[in-house]
């Protein structure tokens, strides 16, 4: 019964409260832009759910944060912040669409995998950079991850600008190609955006799920996660299982990036950084790294990027609000000794501070 | 000969490198006393950021650009202060600390731009004065290169030597470095290691603000939204090929402003057409290579990155 509580204490009402002062401080920063958080939020809610196909296209902006918070989430349980999510999503995209485009005329249910496939290998190759540096050299994988992420945006930007590479020809703007018919991801609702990757966003989440608590992988990777040494003692490869997690992570983001030209964009353009890596980490934190809670906070996150148009048109507050109330949200999340405090609660549940089981100086005894 | 070399003109180009060097090294220098202490700081692109808007909205309202200058170091410092909460008080992890201040710098900056600057109709502040040293400045090469600067690229001449000199031939520094390397070591030495770590994440804040103010009022003398376009993680990386030192950092912030000119060059002098976005790779490769060790290892402060619990 103790447990069952603490669990609801620490995977649910936390994230809760912590999403409901995060809107506390973003209403504050709308009084101070002299604008009605009152309004300025129901703007937003109908931006996000009720206005005509808002909803569907909250699904189609959560599509990718599901992905992407996953990737983030498994990185996490193997102790790995890999902060190198958006660039992964950039290179899976890239591979992606150059197979999407290159093959003709197959039926959907052959290129779509391809795609998919080349996608998830693009992202998975990428990302075992950094997992390979780190296994090998120690290399600090948050700053590898950083500086692979805007190598990631150069190489986008080199090869889609380039005549003869991945240019399209006769096109105003630079972008590549774009896919073939058979490669597009089908529509759920006709009339609106949302297209069958939002379901295979969803069973990512069953599949990762699995992988994680269930196989013998995801059992060396949560041991890596929780004592490096302890893992080496046991007999396991812990730089194998840090550049194997870093793989899966990678395949995740890239998967976030091909979904997204398949089902979406259906070309890439060299115009990059969305801010996908950030957004992903905050996910990831939200949902405590477990990922079922990836999906609520995926569906927070959709809602909020989805709706923060509607609401700069229709009150003039910017769109820009949504990142106060996001940041807000993580450091109510990663800091529940403030959540504690606010609630005075007696035993605020300190310990999962540690977000990727990282050493603590703390006193041995 | 003589032609070639006033096509390449390398006296406009060494000076054109210095001045975009100016808020790379100065964030560079930010981070270097914050992970010196222990306390690994990403944050560095959202000080800037804030550091640019506060200091010209203050410039903009007062209609004076040394206020404006002042109140960038001072946001700065306010917001790196929250780093140095969530961090060092709350121990929650650096990275999302960090991270938390980037997505705020965005958010808080967007906003209130939105609001009261995009339409304001009244004349900017202006940019900061060049100011000529009397005698240096007619030093040739040298003269037109250090000595005809505006004031953000003084001080951060100024505090490169600043820095070196705390770091190592002060108390303060080897405090400083005792903290990042062994904490418990340096408490049970006397030292109070949350006390360091405060105020070195603060500084950082200073020094990472005062680069911000490059962008808004020494460039330009505008703001743009996400105008530091990810500087501040070529600084982080500039601190890293610099291997956690001063004058490394500067060395290594000099070289990455440097390679964009040097590669527009290129193409106009050697007629070489090297793809722009390759030399855009250059720092972050290099400080991929630097964090693998093959060209002379980077090593960072032994506990950077850790929180640390009082007994």
């Amino acid at each position: 019964m103790a447990g069952w509580r603490r669990w609801l204490l620490s995977a649910v009402l936390v994230p809760l409260v912590s999403v409901i002062c995060g809107f506390a401080v973003g209403a504050i920063a709308i009084v101070a832009a002299g604008a009605d958080p009152l309004m300025a939020y129901s703007a937003l809610f109908a931006g996000a759910f009720t206005n005509h196909n808002a909803l569907a296209e909250t699904l189609v902006s959560t599509t990718p944060y599901v992905l992407l918070g996953l990737a983030v989430a498994i990185g996490f349980r193997a102790g790995l912040f890999n902060i190198g999510a958006e660039g992964q999503f950039y290179i899976g995209s890239l591979s992606g669409v150059f197979v999407a485009y290159s093959i003709r005329g197959l039926p959907g249910i052959v290129e779509v995998p391809l795609a998919m496939i080349a996608g998830m290998l693009g992202g998975a190759l990428w990302a075992s950079i950094a997992g390979a540096l780190k296994a090998r050299f120690g290399a600090h994988e948050v700053i590898t991850t950083i500086m692979l992420n805007y190598v990631s945006f150069l190489v986008a930007s080199y090869l889609v600008d380039t005549p003869g590479l991945m240019l399209a020809r006769n096109v105003s703007t630079p972008r590549t190609p774009d896919i073939d018919a058979g490669a597009v991801l089908p529509n759920l609702i006709p009339g609106s955006r949302l297209h069958l990757g939002f379901v295979l966003a969803l069973l990512a989440v069953p599949i990762v799920w699995f992988l994680i608590e269930r196989t013998t992988i995801g059992f060396r990777l949560r041991a890596v996660g929780f004592n490096q040494n302890a893992a080496r003692a046991a007999g396991m490869s812990v730089g194998r299982t840090i550049v194997l997690t870093m793989a899966l992570s990678g395949a995740l983001a890239g998967a976030a990036g091909i979904v997204q030209i398949l089902g979406v964009n259906f070309h890439m353009t060299d115009t990059v950084a969305a801010g996908y890596g950030f957004d992903a980490i905050a996910v990831a934190l939200l949902a405590r790294s477990n990922p079922w809670g990836v999906l609520p906070a995926a569906l927070l996150f959709g809602a909020l990027h989805n709706g923060a148009s509607f609401m700069q048109l229709e009150t003039q507050v910017s769109a820009d609000l949504i990142s106060i109330v996001q940041a807000s949200v993580i450091i109510f999340v990663a800091a529940p000794a403030i959540v504690g405090w606010l609630f005075r609660l007696r035993r605020a549940p300190t310990e999962t501070v540690a977000i990727t089981q990282r050493e603590v100086d703390a006193p041995t005894t | 000969m003589s032609e070639f070399l006033q096509q390449l003109d390398p006296v406009s180009l060494l000076s054109i490198t210095l001045i975009t060097a100016t808020p790379l090294t100065l964030a560079a220098l930010g981070g270097m006393m914050c992970e010196r202490s222990g306390v690994v700081n990403i944050a560095l692109e959202g000080i800037m950021l804030t550091g640019a808007f506060i200091g010209y909205a203050v410039a903009f309202f007062t209609h004076n650009l040394w206020i404006g200058v002042a109140a960038a170091v001072l946001s700065g410092m306010i917001i790196a202060s929250l780093h140095a909460v969530l961090s060092i008080s709350l121990l929650v992890d650096q990275i999302v600390s960090g991270m938390v201040i980037n997505i705020m710098a965005v958010g808080i900056t967007g906003v209130f731009y939105r609001t009261y600057l995009e339409s304001a109709t009244s004349a900017g502040p202006g940019t900061l004065p060049h100011w000529n040293v009397p005698v240096l400045s007619s030093i040739p090469v040298i003269g037109p290169i250090f000595f005809e600067n505006q004031f953000v690229t003084y001080a951060m001449l100024v505090l490169i030597l600043v820095v070196h000199f705390v770091l190592f031939r002060t108390v303060w520094g080897l405090r400083t470095r005792a903290c990042g390397e062994h904490p418990r070591a340096a408490e049970t030495a006397g030292i109070n290691v949350h006390f360091v770590r405060y105020v070195n994440v603060i500084t950082s804040g200073a020094l990472a603000g005062l680069g911000g103010a490059y962008f808004s009022l020494q460039q330009i003398g505008n703001f743009l939204p996400n105008m530091t376009g990810g500087r501040g993680y070529i600084a982080l990386a500039a601190m890293i090929f610099g291997k956690w030192t001063p004058v490394g950092a500067f060395g290594a912030s000099l070289l990455f402003s440097g390679s964009d000119q040097i590669g527009s060059r290129m193409q106009s002098v050697f007629h070489v057409q090297i793809p722009l976005q390759f030399l855009g790779m250059l720092p972050y490769l290099l400080t991929i290579v630097v964090l693998a060790g093959a060209m002379g290892r980077a090593i960072a402060p032994a506990a950077v990155g850790r929180p640390y619990k009082k007994e």
